[in-house]
């Protein structure tokens, strides 16, 4: 679908005023699966691996409010953890059942106990070879050591020691695909511990190995910036990463983030913080990230919407979304702030173009009420996001621009007595502090 | 006995004789000046020399002559006060203005004598006319302050006679005797202007005391600071609780403390309300008797300490009246004036807390002018919270009459449209009043320059500039002459630069 298929534009007239952005011949068109449906978690938990599929699977459990949800999302949390070697998350989940799935999800004490015993054990022989190789001073084998004492820990769930002693391989590394190997073991687990600037560091850090990079890990960790950016609330930042990664990421990151999340992730944060150039060149025109977009046609359709000004439809898609989108571990306390940001473009993006707006129309164009609308522009002109002033008793929006010669005038003038102001209270100032200093000086009578 | 009356004669055929021109005044000065513990003595006897004497002509001698009569405690006794009035009222009116600035501080002593009389008979206006007339004639240059400039501003304040004060207060001041006359000054001016509602005028006068030099918190100061805080509130709507660079050191702590969290009340219970008053009554006492700011200076840091400690109690009210005006909501901002309003009272600012919240309903309509062009009645009173269409129409027809917006009521409709400034910036008027600006501008860079010059020959700065260069007496000449050599546009730059250099 061509971006520029509104060029022509509403115009005004009193034959022809066209809703902008509720034309009726391309509703048809527009027609696409809008996935406001319950989440199907089966689908979705299929999207990732190991430790992240039981966190999200928990997560939503947690927040998905509907109780035969929540009971699927902690089957397949249980069966998950029965896989694993978590006995601690084994608990808290048998916990959180509560029974209500029937006998077969209850404590199953007599699997804990055994992977509790294999693990002592396991530890002492991983303690005792690391002890041989430290003797040793092989560096090699040290780090094997290490890294394997950090990957034990993980599979148990002790992330801070996990995180320790992936960070002491750090002095054994000898080659660039050593330290690769170890900042993404770092960033893993930090991003599982939530401490996002370790993975900003970690990222720096195996950047800068240049010669071990190969696309794949290239694009892990853009992903991983991305993802530190988001959680820091720089949405700009987290969507130039997001729309960087390349698609030899394929399935090779599912230990952390799905490619569907790539897409949604960039396509938001991009959408809230780019402009209208940096929104086509980067997002639209992006021949790389179109992989992505196929991934989630919704998001697809609803960029699209928003670059042609089918602002109505665009936000149908982010509401159905909406549910969906809070499930999600790393996006949900950013959802509001970021529809937020949509909407308001949206309102910005709407009146930019016209000298007088009718609000009945625009109203209906978001698919909101008058008085609403009237309390959102009047937000918006406050903060100088829109330059118009709004006409309450016939509902028009005018564009208004300052007039520069008058402004121009007003600030000379005001300068000028600001200025005569400051001096003279200096040159009072400067007078008391000459009467000191006299009254200090020696006297001469 | 023979001898006192043969001085006191000799001294009235001196005063008569040595009242010619100003070699003979300076005779006369010294003469009086040796006489004058005589007179002091003499004081009760000397009403009839005055009769003898003219005051327009001798007003050197009547001056020292009536100065020694009136020295003393005043007295409480109608009549005799009166007649000091009287007395006093009629030599100022008909002195010679240049006899008198040769002995100013005995001018300056029957002046306040004569306030302080007039304040006891409790008819101030008596004194406000004489006292305008004083400040003029003792004044060398109208930029001049001098210590009658509070005395005659507190007059017009207690007698209401507030534009005479504003007449005064139009004179740029630009060279002070006593910084402390400074500060009086421009409190009492300060406090004019907001009477007048010249609220722009105010903030100035008051934004100068609470940045002054000083080296101690001055009591002064710190009431300047609270009327400062509600003028801003009206006049810009906002308050910023950091100084500007340029304020002294001792403001900025002192005040600074009073914007800290409420944990520091945990200190005020130290300090009682009689406290306060004690430690106000030596600021005062200390204000009306002492001239030196030597001692002024030198008793306050006992004073400083106790109006320290309780006006943490006494400072908080103000800021946190700032923080509840920020909010925007009228109604917080009654309830706070409504719960602190003894606090208020005591330092005599209700009235103007008032103001503040009545200047709220003003800005709030004023920041709709910016987003709406026409707006109904009953929204605006909405969003202004005011109870009614009708409330919120007085309100608008009372900022459009002042000027604050520019905007018609439509009555049919109940709407108001608002209009931009209709200013053009294309008359005859304006043209003149950029002028004038630039005009002033100049004249004032005129006088930095010449301050710089001045600055330059001053010898103490010399020393200081010698010690920095290292004494080279080349590079000496080369930062004095500097100055000059950039004025040598200005003539008189020309004549001065040879001046210094033949000075060196």
């Amino acid at each position: 679908m061509e971006p520029e298929d509104n060029a022509a534009g509403p115009v005004i007239g009193d034959e022809e005023i066209h809703a902008n952005g509720r034309d009726e011949s391309d509703s048809q068109r527009h027609r696409p699966i809008i996935s406001g449906e319950q989440l199907d978690i089966e689908a979705y938990a299929a999207l990732y691996t190991g430790r992240t599929k039981t966190t999200r699977l928990l997560f939503i459990a947690d927040k998905c409010g509907a109780p035969s949800m929540e009971l699927e999302a902690l089957r397949m949390a249980y069966d998950e953890i029965k896989k694993g070697e978590d006995t601690q998350l084994f608990r808290e989940v048998v916990g959180k059942i509560n029974g209500r799935l029937g006998p077969n999800y209850g404590l199953d004490d007599a699997w804990a106990d055994a992977v509790d015993r294999r693990a002592e054990s396991r530890k002492d022989k991983l303690e005792n070879e690391l002890n041989a190789y430290r003797t040793n001073l092989i560096k090699e084998s040290i780090r094997m050591g290490y890294n394997d004492f950090g990957d034990f820990f993980y599979a148990h769930g002790r992330l801070g020691e996990a995180f320790k002693n992936y960070v002491r391989t750090r002095d054994y590394c000898t080659t660039s695909k050593h330290i690769i190997h170890m900042c993404l073991n770092a960033i893993l687990v930090s991003i599982e511990m939530g401490q996002f600037t370790h993975v900003t560091s970690y990222v720096g850090k195996a950047e800068q190995a240049v010669d071990g990079l190969d696309p794949v890990t290239i694009a892990k960790l853009r992903c991983a910036a991305g993802l530190s950016h988001l959680e820091g609330k720089k949405y700009k930042l987290a969507a130039r990463k997001f729309l960087e990664v390349g698609p030899e990421l394929g399935n090779n990151y599912t230990e952390i983030i799905a490619p569907q999340d790539v897409a949604t992730y960039g396509t938001l944060c991009a959408l809230a913080s780019f402009d209208r150039s940096e929104l086509k060149s980067k997002v639209i025109d992006n021949t790389n990230f179109r992989n992505f977009l196929e991934l989630v046609p919704e998001i697809r359709e609803l960029i699209n919407d928003f670059y042609t000004s089918h602002y109505a439809s665009c936000l149908e898609y982010l509401g159905n979304l909406k549910t969906n989108l809070l499930l999600d571990i790393h996006l949900h306390d950013h959802v509001e702030t970021l529809y937020e940001q949509i909407r308001n473009k949206a309102l910005i993006q709407y009146t930019l173009p016209f000298v007088s707006v009718d609000l009945n129309m625009m109203a209906n164009a978001f698919n909101t009420s008058v008085t609403g609308l009237e309390k959102e522009l009047e937000a918006l002109i406050t903060n100088d996001q829109i330059q118009a002033r709004i006409d309450s008793h016939n509902k028009i929006l005018y564009a208004r621009h300052a007039d520069q010669r008058n402004g121009t005038f007003q600030r000379a003038l005001q300068t000028g007595n600001e200025f005569d102001r400051e001096l003279r209270a200096m040159l009072l100032r400067a007078n008391l502090i000459k009467h000191d200093y006299n009254l200090k000086a020696p006297r001469k009578y | 006995m023979n001898l006192n009356m043969n001085s006191v004669e000799s001294l009235v055929a001196q005063i008569q004789g040595l009242s010619g021109n100003i070699g003979e005044l300076t005779q006369l000065r010294n003469y009086l000046k040796q006489c004058d513990d005589m007179l002091r003595t003499e004081s009760t006897r000397l009403a009839p020399l005055l009769t003898e004497l003219d005051p327009s002509v001798h007003s050197l001698g009547y001056l020292y002559i009536l100065e020694a009569c009136t020295s003393g405690t005043i007295s409480k006794d109608q009549d005799q006060a009166n007649e000091l009035v009287l007395s006093v009222a009629r030599f100022i009116n008909v002195c010679a203005a240049d006899q008198i600035r040769l002995a100013p501080d005995k001018f300056i002593s029957i002046c306040k004598k004569l306030k302080e009389q007039v304040v006891f008979l409790e008819d101030p206006m008596r004194g406000v006319a004489p006292l305008l007339t004083s400040i003029r004639k003792l004044q060398s240059s109208t930029e001049q302050l001098t210590t009658l400039h509070p005395d005659f501003l507190l007059l017009c304040l207690m007698s209401k006679c507030y534009k005479t004060g504003l007449s005064v207060l139009e004179d740029d001041v630009f060279e002070v005797d006593q910084p402390r006359d400074l500060f009086l000054y421009c409190y009492y001016g300060g406090m004019i202007c907001i009477g007048q509602k010249k609220f722009r005028q105010a903030l100035e006068l008051l934004h100068n005391v609470v940045t002054a030099p000083m080296p101690i918190i001055s009591a002064i100061a710190v009431e300047a600071y609270k009327k400062y805080i509600l003028v801003s509130l009206i006049h810009l709507g906002q308050f910023a609780t950091s100084f500007p660079k340029y304020t002294s050191s001792a403001a900025q702590r002192n005040l600074k403390n009073f914007s800290q969290s409420s944990k520091n009340q945990l200190y005020a219970p130290a300090c009682s309300d009689r406290l306060l008053h004690v430690c106000m009554d030596l600021a005062s006492s200390t204000f009306s008797k002492q001239y030196d700011s030597g001692v002024f200076f030198s008793r306050l840091p006992v004073v400083a300490k106790f109006t320290h400690l309780c006006d943490f109690v006494y400072e908080q009210p103000y800021l946190e009246l700032v923080n509840s005006y920020s909010t925007g909501k009228v109604s917080e901002v009654e309830n706070y004036v409504q719960m602190n309003k003894d606090k208020f009272e005591n330092d005599n600012n209700l009235g103007l807390v008032k103001q503040v919240v009545s200047s709220m309903y003003k800005r709030n309509i004023q920041r709709l002018t910016q987003t709406y062009l026409t707006l109904s009645l009953q929204d605006i009173a909405n969003t202004v919270q005011l109870n009614s269409a009708k409330e919120a129409e007085m309100h608008v027809l009372q900022m459009i009459q002042e000027g604050d917006i520019y905007a018609t009521i439509n009555q049919k409709d109940g709407m108001v449209r608002f209009l931009e400034d209709p200013e053009q910036y294309k008359t005859c008027e304006m043209i003149e009043r950029l002028d004038f600006s630039i005009q002033r501008i100049m004249m004032l860079s005129k006088k930095v320059t010449t301050m710089n010059e001045v600055m330059s020959c001053n010898p103490s700065y010399l020393g200081k500039v010698r010690i920095r260069l290292g004494g080279s007496g080349r590079d000496l000449i080369t930062t004095i002459s500097t100055p000059f050599l950039l004025n040598s546009t200005y003539e008189e730059g020309e004549k001065e630069k040879h001046g210094a250099s033949n000075d060196l």
